[in-house]
């Protein structure tokens, strides 16, 4: 349909990038789609590695669902229910709802902290509840700083429409990505000196792509930051219950009940939440504001209109939520096998020479491939990106696409596929490794030696394989069975000397 | 500390529309423990069908168990977040908007954008067509929760567009143009006009002239149109619903206007299927760059994909959509007829109507002075002495005072009568206390009661004796 030839038709927002969707980082996405990895129908597919999803658990979910019949409305045991299930659309939620949601949270938190139902505000996903809170704490052109990397898509959430500005933390692998005070001090400082009005911080804890969490004395920190300068702080506790070994989880809720009102203004603290990470529920769409503060837990619940979570899907949950045996065995299960996983992914990579950054959380790690980077650039960081989609056929999401300043970090999930899936992808990377590394010495060796590389196609027979190596790229193709079958490489080398 | 939107008042949510419903969740009617309670009138639900969808359920397992053929899906629902949605939903859903539309008009399913609601469906459209500061026009009177959903978070702006009782709150060219002045005068560009069709809270459907109007403005002034056809599936009487697709197809608009580029419609299932809770709201348009943006904000808002598959299962069933679409209508209209009679013999009239779940009742001639005040006064007698929340219609933005949105489909046929036995109490009372000093007032209220002809649907299929409904 040709649009009008006025260009003034549609909104600014509505023709601007700020969504965010034509970043190279879903090109990755693109590419997994248009050739998916199939165990059986396409084994030379794309293997998904980009997703953040929570695929381990399902089973107990569904067994839950075959034993309650009456938690479904659909059911003939809960269909008596369809009626005031189908017409309730309070904004305030099914009141066993938000009972269930405020247990769940406090039970994530080792019972630590209790979570009141009245300050649990519903939105459409946790991408629902980062933008409710923008619009509520900020207008547009005010800023949050938010440490990075941080999680793409803060960029729409918090800033598409809201028209709210985010200023990255820049923090790095001198000190394992840590935030330090100091760090946010001089961001805050610069911040306005370029004129920025700063309403907030905004900390994702588990950090997704780091796979860390924030300990007891930097969140300490943190909100006495926040109270020095009258900023709120929104946390976003999305991954809350997939830590999965030690230390635990130190939720900012339990922070500020150990440091008190007098200490922590408790007007300034927020938290996100969802259960698409968690319980693996991303289609339920269910995604949560808790507030410490009154008016914003008003307005924010006259906003949750904008996207209330389907009443069939809150009377579902609450009923389950709710049943504490379950939920007890849920967590316990979800973070045993969440630790397996993420041991047999470490060793693998380990195996392969590929280190990662030490993480007990979340459901990817953090990656370090700087040492295959021609050059410590973010150009030649999305150059071996492409390289590992279209030739090793994983799609990673690049440390860029988060906003890490520093090049050759990438984050790679592996909750949401099976086992199985998990050792071929490993194959694949190990396969890899091994020949970059082969070729980095080749090519040290053959300098040392003040030797050239050369490639010739009439040189090799059949039974040879042509290497192609990061550094000699514009040579010939490789053939993704390359990284199965391992062989040494034939070149031949002319001395120059 | 907040933004200016948490703490303006720009969501109305102080407005009377919200406190009428503060005072009935304080005080709720219940035939057994509260019979004295208020009964709710203004909030316009539809519960008049819910055994036909409930029986659908009772015959078809595998949407109970969330299974496909016997296979569980729920899996694969549970991580499906797609912002395209379920595309075997969105076939369904334009296959049902065409049947609601005598398969006049076709719509395709890559056209179409799912969202919580239409509640946020009208808020992305704002975002998409319109900067803060901007315009859109609204008819008068119309739905007060537009206040909140258009102009709240993004900025824009309501300019109304005046239309009275004189012609039946009919949209007129004139009217249209009045409007698109006034918005220059204050400084505020005018982006589009939005209307509900069928409207909300007229109960009736635009007619051929209305849409002409609509569609040579739009077109003159190159802005755009968005029709909010919420309550297209509720047109139980004559005339038949047109949809604004098939007005622009039969005006043979020419391909160079890029009309259609400027159309969008919103739909949902909350009236029709009487489902609010599902958050079930689309959004359609010819335009790509509005669906393509629209779908990338859906995201905000997405609708739960266990709530798509079961609705793209029962609206699979054909048989079921068109007996239940037929049944709902028959029981609307018998409803309706059953609260326009009740009125009349209280001597209240209404406007003429033929579909919504609701009357626009004139009680004009009830009111102290012809005055919003004198409408407030009402309202809470009403509220508080008589016990029925319903909305009046300054809430709505209507020009002349003394107009009500009273709801019929939201209760039993039982509760009904007892609304209906109070009105007539309360009309009653006011002729008695009126007394000698009121005697013209009485006059006038006679005058008014002759002239109600003019506004009265002819009442000829309700029967005192039918069996009485859910």
């Amino acid at each position: 349909m040709e649009l009008s030839k006025n260009p003034q038709l549609l909104s600014n927002i509505a023709t601007n990038e700020r969504h965010g969707e034509n970043s190279p980082y879903f090109d990755g996405w693109k590419a997994y789609e248009e050739n998916p990895y199939h165990p059986i129908k396409n084994k030379d597919g794309v293997i998904q590695m980009g997703l953040s999803e929570n695929q381990i658990c399902f089973d107990l979910i569904e067994e839950w669902i075959k034993k309650n019949p009456k938690a479904s409305i659909c059911t003939s045991e809960g269909v008596d229910e369809f009626k005031n299930i189908a017409i309730f659309q309070d904004y305030h939620g099914l009141p066993e709802f938000r009972q269930a949601l405020a247990s769940f949270m406090g039970r994530v938190r080792g019972g630590r902290v209790r979570f009141d139902p009245d300050r649990i505000v519903m939105s459409g996903g946790a991408t629902g509840a980062n933008e409710l809170i923008m619009f509520c704490l900020a207008d547009p052109g005010d800023a949050f700083l938010v440490p990075s990397p941080y999680y793409p898509a803060f960029d729409r959430d918090m800033g598409w429409r809201t028209g709210v500005q985010i200023l990255p933390v820049d923090c790095d692998s001198s000190n394992g990505f840590l935030i330090t005070k100091a760090a946010l001090e001089a961001a805050y400082e610069k911040a306005i000196e370029d004129n920025n009005k700063i309403k907030g911080l905004l900390l994702a804890n588990p950090s997704n792509p780091l796979g860390t969490l924030l300990d007891r004395e930097t969140l300490t920190s943190l909100v006495s930051f926040v109270n020095e300068k009258n900023i709120h702080l929104v946390c976003d506790e999305i991954y809350s219950a997939t830590v999965f070994k030690s230390p635990s989880f130190t939720s900012i809720s339990e922070i500020i009940e150990e440091m008190g009102s007098e200490i922590c203004n408790r007007d300034l603290i927020h938290i996100v939440y969802s259960l698409s990470k968690d319980m693996g529920l991303p289609g339920f769409r269910v995604g949560i504001v808790y507030s410490y503060n009154d008016a914003v837990v008003s307005c924010g619940r006259k906003m949750s209109s904008f996207g209330l979570v389907s009443s069939q899907t809150q009377h579902l949950l609450a009923s389950m939520l709710l049943d504490e045996e379950f939920v007890g065995n849920f967590l316990e299960e979800s973070s045993r096998r969440l630790a397996k996983r993420h041991e047999m992914f470490m060793k693998g990579l380990e195996q392969a020479g590929i280190t990662c950054l030490k993480s007990n959380a979340g459901l990817f790690v953090w990656m370090d491939l700087r040492w295959l980077l021609k050059e410590q650039t973010e150009e030649a960081e999305i150059v071996l990106w492409r390289v590992i989609i279209n030739e090793v056929k994983l799609n990673v999401s690049p440390g860029s696409s988060f906003h890490c300043t520093e090049p050759g970090w990438f984050r790679v999930c592996f909750a949401n596929m099976d086992y199985h899936t998990v050792e071929v992808a490993l194959k694949r990377l190990h396969a890899f490794a091994r020949q970059e590394k082969l070729a980095i010495s080749s090519t040290r060796y053959l300098r040392n030696h003040k030797l050239q590389l050369s490639f010739s196609f009439e040189r090799y027979d059949k039974s040879c394989v042509h290497v192609r190596t990061l550094f000699h790229r514009t040579r010939c193709p490789l053939t993704p069975q390359y990284f199965l079958d391992i062989s040494v490489p034939m070149v031949r080398a002319a001395s120059r000397t | 500390m907040l933004s200016r939107k948490a703490s303006c008042d720009s969501h109305e949510q102080d407005s009377s529309y919200f406190l009428g419903w503060q005072e009935y969740e304080k005080n709720p009617y219940h035939e057994v423990q509260n019979p004295n309670g208020i009964i709710q009138m203004g909030l316009a639900e539809n519960q008049l069908s819910f055994d036909l969808l409930e029986s659908w359920l009772a015959s078809n397992t595998d949407a109970l168990g969330l299974k496909r053929n016997g296979r569980s899906v729920f899996r694969e629902l549970a991580l499906f977040q797609d912002y395209h949605g379920f595309p075997a939903f969105k076939n369904e859903l334009v296959e049902f908007m065409a049947k609601l539309r005598g398969y006049k008009v076709a719509f395709d399913p890559n056209k179409l954008v799912l969202m919580a609601g239409s509640t946020s469906a009208n808020e992305i459209l704002m975002f998409c067509l319109a900067e803060p500061g901007e315009a859109f026009l609204l008819p008068t009177p119309y739905y007060p929760g537009f206040d909140r959903d258009l102009k709240w978070r993004t900025g824009v702006e309501i300019v109304p567009i005046h239309c009275s009782s004189s012609n039946d709150f009919r949209i007129t060219a004139c009217a249209l143009e009045e409007a698109y002045q006034r918005a220059q005068k204050l400084n505020l560009k005018v982006k589009g006009v939005l209307v509900t069709n069928p409207s909300n809270p007229l109960g009736s459907t635009l007619n051929r002239d209305e849409l002409n109007h609509l569609i040579d403005f739009a077109i003159k002034k190159e802005v755009h149109i968005i029709s909010d056809e919420i309550y297209s599936g509720t047109v139980f009487d004559s005339p038949s619903f047109i949809s604004i697709t098939e007005a622009v197809m039969e005006k043979h608009v020419d391909h160079e206007s890029d009309l259609l580029g400027r159309i969008h419609i919103v739909y949902s299932l909350s009236k029709d299927l009487g489902l609010p809770g599902f958050r079930v709201g689309m959004i359609y348009s010819n335009n790509e760059t509005v669906v393509a943006a629209a779908t990338k904000m859906s995201s905000f808002g997405l609708v739960s994909s266990q709530t798509q598959f079961l609705l793209s299962n029962m609206l699979s069933d054909k048989k079921f959509t068109s007996k239940y679409i037929k049944e709902n209508q028959r029981r609307l209209k018998k409803r309706k007829d059953m609260l326009v009679s009740g009125l009349r013999s209280a001597g209240i009239g209404c406007a003429k109507s033929n579909a919504g779940l609701f009357c626009w009742v004139d009680m004009r001639y009830l009111l102290r002075s012809d005055t919003f005040e004198a409408e407030k006064e009402l309202w809470k007698r009403i509220l508080f002495e008589v016990g029925l929340n319903i909305s009046p219609g300054s809430s709505c933005h209507c020009s002349e005072p003394g107009w009500f949105r009273v709801c019929f489909a939201n209760m039993s046929q039982e509760i009904l009568k007892v609304a209906i036995r109070r009105i007539e109490a309360f009309a009653e009372s006011l002729s008695s206390a009126s007394g000698r000093e009121n005697l013209s007032h009485q006059r006038s209220a006679r005058n008014s009661r002759r002239s109600l002809s003019k506004w009265v649907f002819p009442i000829s299929s309700y029967n005192d004796h039918e069996p009485a409904d859910r």
